[in-house]
């Protein structure tokens, strides 16, 4: 436990002595990241150390970098101001460029960018890196640090981004020497975009940038310890296709991961060739198109009653790229107590981390399920399908009796789930919908039918309230020619709206529709629920009635976009199909809706999945017989 | 709770030994000892890690540094079928009337004398942790002034390195 802070060096039998084994040593000889692979290797070239890495990043296949300048990184703006390639877009906060990038990362399959300078710049990256990582978001972030003489000293806005960020990254870097700039950014965007995806931090030391380097591309990576395993294992898949053709209870448990695989045809195909229901996580929504009869919708502490007694009821549960969450499992002893589990992850370290795992199958989701088809046809051609018809009328049973619904709020102001439910239907499936975190997140959830991957944007694991806005920027930079709506609570908007300048002087018309509902809403819900309706600091003040601080309207005005405000029904369809028509500015739309609206149907933290509530104080009758 | 020793191969970079051991406090898994150093190949080092934990978080444990970017190859030695040794260097008051009682515990347990002044003896022993216990129980009696202890480092009996095998298993995959 007395070590130094690394890895004493090797022994060596003096200065000039070789390395015992060089040749064998070199290992994973890959090429540069796929963006690159359609352009052309370059001769290596004289330049600085900030142009090799604006030279990295075009040639990494980069179009969108969303950043600030500031001491530490200003060396890399100036060739970046002369790139033809790279789109730079200035942002006003660095929290909000992470989440853009993150944001442009989740519409488009493809790496986001964000560019911070050292100390605070980068401290403020913090919040979406840990965001990205928690949702497996493919991110770079390039930070700028002080001058490697300089490191270690305080100096002015000196921080160990790289320390503070070991936790919640997939890998990061320190360079010091300008050399390794294009091979350490080649290898950023090979580890943030391959297997689970997630965040790399590339934090570059101000001297590195102000030194004469070459540059060359493609770069070969050296990266002998990471090897994701892509292809599943027979024996496994073989297995869980058995199982799946002989349960009479079974469901298909699907979360993120089927989408950052690109696997959702193919999870449609198992749906269909299954015959089993299929329930699709927070993370997941949009994964199977809802309108496929066997979704069952979400599940979880805000999920359908049938998605969560389906889960509790089945004899198998298949996750596929799904975590077995605590808000997903509820109470985790009782989850899914009679289920054997199948559960399919490019990631080992997920499969048995929370629940214990029968058939564990390691692999990208995308060929598991390529896999699973044919020998799913196997078995059925050898034994028939399985007969689920008593399930489906369970299910059936359980989807007729308890669908989602909500009651008119009593106080005559709008019911935010009305709002969202006309968002969802006026802007239809092509749009891309991105949440923040609380209420109107989880009614965004429930009461908009996802058809397709990527349309729903939210930040599900670390819930981060603020995600929104500048995740939709950056959707909208990312898929310009789809309707991009940002679905915001009037707590997480006050947190990141200074975006909608950056929104508005780059014609990025988004549109936030604001579910103004005047307080911080999960949380006040909590208070109704668990507090004795005692609203600790949980009022503010920006509804119907009050001081309307700030005015969302004059806020909008103020940052150029189009402010508009809905406060009756009657209104709803046309305030949002005013929204809709207008397309070369953003729109902020503050819907004042009523305060006392809870997020039904609700399983209480820790408590199990059995003890689901409908609504207050209702709960679904289960079978006790078994 | 039982005790595991595990050899992770790293590469050999600044900063590895911070991403594992800061891995083990995050995942809230308790290290009893550490211990790291050169191997054959410049390129990597090995890291001798005995955690105190149950077979399933073991799992979790190896599951988790195996995602760790550096780490290169995670073997867990057994006892039995391993060679497991620690370094410990103890300052026990050693006066005339005593030292001959001192110098034979240090015969007995084949540990050397490396340094000695009038009132003390510095005592270098490398063994097994339970080997060192004994000898430190029974250096006791005349007075412990200092101790320092290295991590165990242990290596499999027989002739296969797990070494070449990672290296195999790196070459391979590239």
């Amino acid at each position: 436990m007395v070590q130094g802070p690394h890895p004493a060096p090797p022994r060596s039998t003096g200065p000039a002595a070789p390395p015992a084994t060089p040749a064998v040593v070199v290992p994973a000889a890959r090429t540069a990241p796929a963006a690159a692979a359609g352009s052309v290797s370059s001769a290596p070239e004289k330049v600085t150390g900030a142009k090799s890495i604006v030279r990295s990043l075009e040639e990494a296949g980069v179009e969108v970098v969303f950043g600030i300048p500031g001491g530490a990184i200003l060396p890399t703006y100036d060739p970046l101001m002369d790139s033809t390639r790279l789109r730079h877009i200035l942002v006003r906060h660095e929290q909000g460029g992470g989440h853009a990038a993150a944001g442009y990362a989740s519409a488009t399959g493809r790496v986001g960018v964000c560019m911070a300078t050292s100390g605070p710049g980068a401290t403020n990256l913090v919040t979406p890196i840990a965001d990205a990582h928690m949702d497996s978001v493919p991110l770079v972030a390039i930070t700028g640090q002080v001058g490697a003489s300089l490191i270690g000293t305080d100096a002015f806005q000196e921080a160990d981004i790289v320390g503070i960020t070991l936790p919640i990254t997939k890998h990061n870097y320190l360079v010091t020497n300008p050399d390794d700039i294009p091979r350490v950014i080649a290898e950023a965007f090979h580890i943030a975009s391959t297997g689970r995806p997630g965040p790399v931090l590339v934090d570059i030391a101000k001297s590195a940038m102000q030194s004469q380097t070459t540059f060359s591309w493609p770069q070969e990576l050296t990266l002998p310890g990471y090897h994701p395993v892509t292809k599943p294992h027979a024996k496994q898949i073989r297995e869980a296709a058995r199982l799946l053709a002989t349960a009479r209870r079974p469901v298909l448990y699907v979360g993120g991961g089927v989408i950052r695989a690109r696997a959702a045809a193919e999870l449609q195909a198992l749906v269909d060739a299954s015959g089993a229901p299929a329930v699709t996580t927070l993370m997941a929504r949009g994964a199977l198109p809802d309108a496929h009869p066997q979704n069952l919708g979400m599940p979880g502490m805000h999920g359908t009653v049938a998605a969560v007694a389906a889960l509790q009821k089945a004899d198998l549960v298949v996750a596929l790229g799904a975590r077995f969450d605590d808000r997903v499992t509820g109470q985790l002893s009782s989850f899914a107590p009679k289920a054997t589990i199948v559960h399919a992850d490019i990631d080992p370290a997920e499969i048995g981390k929370n629940r214990a795992v029968d058939v564990p199958i390691v692999g990208d989701l995308r060929e598991v399920l390529a896999d699973l088809l044919p020998e799913l046809a196997r078995e059925h051609g050898q034994h028939g399908k399985p007969d689920l018809e008593e399930w489906w009328t369970q299910l059936d049973e359980w989807r007729g009796t308890f669908p989602l619904g909500y009651d008119e709020p009593s106080d005559g102001h709008l019911a935010p789930q009305h709002v969202i439910s006309r968002i969802g239907e006026l802007s239809g499936p092509e749009a891309i919908y991105v949440a923040g975190v609380g209420q109107h997140q989880m009614w965004a959830a429930q009461f908009i039918k996802y058809q397709r991957p990527n349309s729903w944007l939210n930040s599900g694991g670390l819930g981060t309230m603020g995600y929104s806005v500048p995740a939709a920027m950056g959707a909208k930079v990312g898929q310009p020619d789809r309707t991009v709506w940002s679905i915001d609570g009037d707590g997480c908007f006050q947190m990141t709206n200074q975006e909608l300048a950056t929104c508005t002087i780059n014609e990025i018309p988004i549109k936030v529709a604001i579910i103004n509902n005047s307080s911080l809403g999960m949380v006040r819900q909590w208070q109704t629920l668990f507090y004795e309706s005692r609203y600790s600091n949980t009022d503010l003040n920006t509804g119907h009635g009050t001081a309307r601080i700030p005015d969302f309207v004059k806020l909008a005005d103020a940052y150029g976009c189009v402010g508009l405000r809905c406060e009756t029904k009657a209104d709803v369809d046309a305030t949002i199909k005013r929204a809709l028509e207008i397309d070369d500015q953003p729109v902020v739309v503050d819907f004042t809706v009523s305060r006392d609206s809870m997020v039904w149907p609700m399983v209480a933290a820790g408590v199990s999945n059995d003890d689901i509530q409908y609504a207050r104080g209702i709960s679904p009758a289960w079978d006790r017989e078994d | 709770m039982s005790r595991h020793t595990l050899s992770v191969l790293v590469e050999n970079k600044p900063g590895v030994l911070t991403r594992v051991a800061g891995l083990f406090a995050r995942r809230s898994f308790n290290i009893h000892s550490l211990a790291v150093g050169p191997t054959e190949h410049a390129e990597i080092s090995r890291i001798t890690v005995v955690v105190d934990v149950d077979e399933l978080p073991l799992e979790q444990v190896t599951k988790q540094l195996n995602k760790l970017i550096n780490v290169i190859k995670i073997v867990e030695l057994e006892d039995a079928a391993s060679v497991q040794r620690e370094l410990l260097l103890v300052k026990v008051k050693a006066d005339t009337a005593q030292r001959t009682s001192v110098l034979e515990v240090v015969q007995l347990f084949r540990a050397h004398v490396v340094d000695v002044v009038p009132d003390t003896v510095v005592i270098e022993a490398t063994g097994s942790p339970g080997k060192l216990d004994a000898l430190l129980a029974a250096l006791e009696p005349f007075g412990i002034r200092e101790i320092v202890q290295s991590g165990t480092v242990a290596i499999g009996r027989g002739s296969r390195s797990i070494t070449d095998r990672a290296l195999e298993r790196v070459t391979r995959a590239s």
